[in-house]
């Protein structure tokens, strides 16, 4: 996928509020822009979709330029090639869902966008098409909306908290269409969510913001590692993203086993992943325990050995944070210092990691 | 036998009105609907003084402001020739004025119930401001508009002091059925007046009850 970059010079000043962005986006993928509300990930958005105003800076996707208050350029909303999800869906009641579609298709023919037929089939919205927008269920209205910003012929896909207000099973089933759009489609976007695990699920690239400034900006999985240093996450959030590959599932015990490259991890059963598919999992620092020798009789199902490669002070004093290098992957455990201390723990030690509990995030 | 063309005249000047109004008052409530300007509060307080102004008030100053001896009223008279006080065109500019808050106010609710939601998701989507006016607030807002239309033209046909002040009682100009059935209770012609003060009646009742049940029976969906 060949996307050019983003280039973000953002400076709002609201009365209570003020937002400075000053990075380039490679947009690959997924770039999740993540931060707690009122960070400004919502403004951020919206004004790259030229809703929030005034904005100063510059605004380019490669050398389409979208806003450059030196130059004045600001396009309005309808000339910029980006497709905006709203968080509240915001299909239209007056129209079906077909007519919904149509009102994007319509407008942006001769784009050269995605066609109407590839979108209905991608997003399953064939049995959909003659139902009032009113007769819809939560999923299925992000569905349509997601599949009328599509014919929008965007090139760059602007997400707004999507999955906002959806159950948990929903929340799945609309972020696997949603996962599969930039492969398919060819189309980068960027994802607007303060749910830490919404973003490791589907971000390649993150940005974080906070008080309206980019504290960090990097791939997922470096971000992530780091992110703990802030107090953005809450506590106890702090965690690594690892990749692996399911070796084989266990029917009867209901277990999937994970290969990290040389570890190999137990999960309840992950049905939908066949064996043999990469997968990304998130371990929580605070689901991991040291021993300093193999432990018996010890209901934890998952240990590892490893070596300590170094020790950290943690986010309050009583804790201390130990990073651990497995086989092949690394892994973080949250330790008071006390038992930092009452086991010696020190860069070089031979330790086991126990893994109480492994969120799966995706098959990647 | 009733003359009945005080009836056609109400009609036509309703009608025309409305119109009007629905050309004009349109963008102005849209404007009033979005608009954050500080002049915002002026312009709905200025819309909305015919509510509360005895008509004999703005007849007084139309009747001043459109004499061919005012700077407008003679401006109008040196390019038609004709006046517009006591003419049909006079009763028109006082209609456009005296029910300019019956078509703005129920649109601007309307628009204001539409808001910036479903206009900026037609933007995104590539529509031109025009044309997201067009395809989403219009539909969005059609109950507004037939409830503006409807209060706008009743409204107008039972105007009676300002028709007075402004365009006295010419039989075929100005004579609406509002100032025949003055005339007909002052010279004690008590048939006249009852039939055609128990046609305005009949003729209310049933316009607001078919917008009653217009708008029950097709309920918008809007949610």
């Amino acid at each position: 996928m060949s996307v050019e970059p983003l280039e973000l010079r953002v400076e709002i000043d609201l009365p209570a509020f003020s937002l400075r962005v000053n990075e380039t986006l490679p947009l690959a993928g997924f770039t999740a822009v993540f931060g707690p509300s009122g960070s400004g990930k919502s403004t951020l958005l919206r004004a790259i979709a030229g809703f929030e105003r005034p904005v100063r800076g510059r605004i380019a996707l490669g050398s389409d330029v979208w806003l450059d208050r030196a130059a004045g350029i600001d396009r309005p909303p309808h000339r910029r090639p980006v497709g905006f999800m709203f968080q509240d869906d915001r299909l239209f009641p007056h129209r079906d869902v077909a007519g919904n579609l149509a009102y994007a298709a319509r407008r942006n023919r001769g784009v050269g966008g995605i066609g109407f037929d590839a979108v209905v089939e991608a997003l399953d919205l064939a049995p959909l098409l003659d139902r009032r927008v009113q007769a819809l269920s939560g999923g299925e209205r992000r569905r349509v909306a997601l599949g009328r910003t599509l014919l929008r012929a965007p090139r760059l896909l602007l997400l707004d908290e999507p999955l906002t207000g959806l159950d948990r099973e929903r929340k799945a089933d609309v972020l696997a269409y949603l996962q599969s759009i930039p492969k398919r489609f060819g189309l980068p976007a960027l994802y607007v969510s303060h749910d830490i695990d919404e973003v490791a699920t589907v971000a390649d690239d993150m940005l974080v913001l906070a008080e309206g400034r980019v504290q960090m900006h990097g791939t997922a999985a470096a971000v992530m590692e780091r992110l703990d240093l802030q107090p953005l996450t809450g506590r106890f959030e702090a965690g690594v993203l690892v990749e692996g590959r399911v070796t084989d599932h266990d029917r009867r015990l209901h277990l999937t086993h994970v290969d990290l490259g040389g570890d190999v991890l137990t999960l309840p059963l992950i049905d939908r992943v066949p064996a043999g598919a990469a997968v990304r999992l998130r371990i929580r620092a605070r689901d991991v325990a040291i021993a300093t020798e193999r432990p018996v009789g010890l209901s934890i199902r998952n240990v590892l050995a490893g070596r300590v490669e170094e020790v950290l002070e943690g986010d309050e004093p009583a804790f201390a944070e130990v990073w651990v290098q497995l086989t092949g992957a690394r892994i973080r455990a949250r330790l008071t210092r006390a038992a930092v201390e009452a086991l010696r723990l020190e860069p070089g030690s031979s330790v086991f990691a126990l893994v109480k509990s492994v969120s799966f995030q995706s098959a990647s | 036998m009733t003359d009945l063309g005080p009836v056609w005249l109400s009609l036509q000047l309703a009608a025309v009105t409305t119109l009007l109004l629905l050309l004009l008052g349109t963008p102005l409530a849209w404007w009033l609907a979005r608009t954050s300007s500080r002049l915002k509060p002026a312009v709905e307080a200025v819309t909305a003084l015919p509510l509360v102004l005895p008509p004999t008030v703005l007849g007084f100053y139309l009747l001043i402001l459109l004499s061919p001896t005012a700077p407008l009223g003679s401006f109008w008279v040196s390019i038609t020739g004709t006046s517009l006080t006591f003419s049909f065109t006079g009763l028109v500019v006082a209609s456009l004025l005296y029910s300019l808050p019956f078509m703005v106010q129920p649109l601007e609710s309307a628009f204001e119930a539409v808001g910036r939601g479903a206009v900026e998701a037609a933007a995104s989507l590539g529509a031109s401001p025009l044309d997201a006016f067009f395809s989403v607030a219009v539909p969005l807002a059609s109950r507004g508009f037939l409830t503006a239309c409807v209060l706008t033209f009743a409204h107008t046909i039972g105007e009676f002091g300002v028709v007075l002040m402004v365009g006295g009682n010419i039989p075929g100009q100005t004579r609406v059925v509002s100032i025949a059935i003055y005339e007909h209770v002052e010279t004690l012609r008590y048939f006249d007046a009852h039939v055609l003060a128990g046609g305005l009646l009949a003729f209310s009742f049933l316009v607001l009850l078919v917008v009653y049940v217009v708008n029950r029976r097709y309920p918008l969906h809007v949610g």
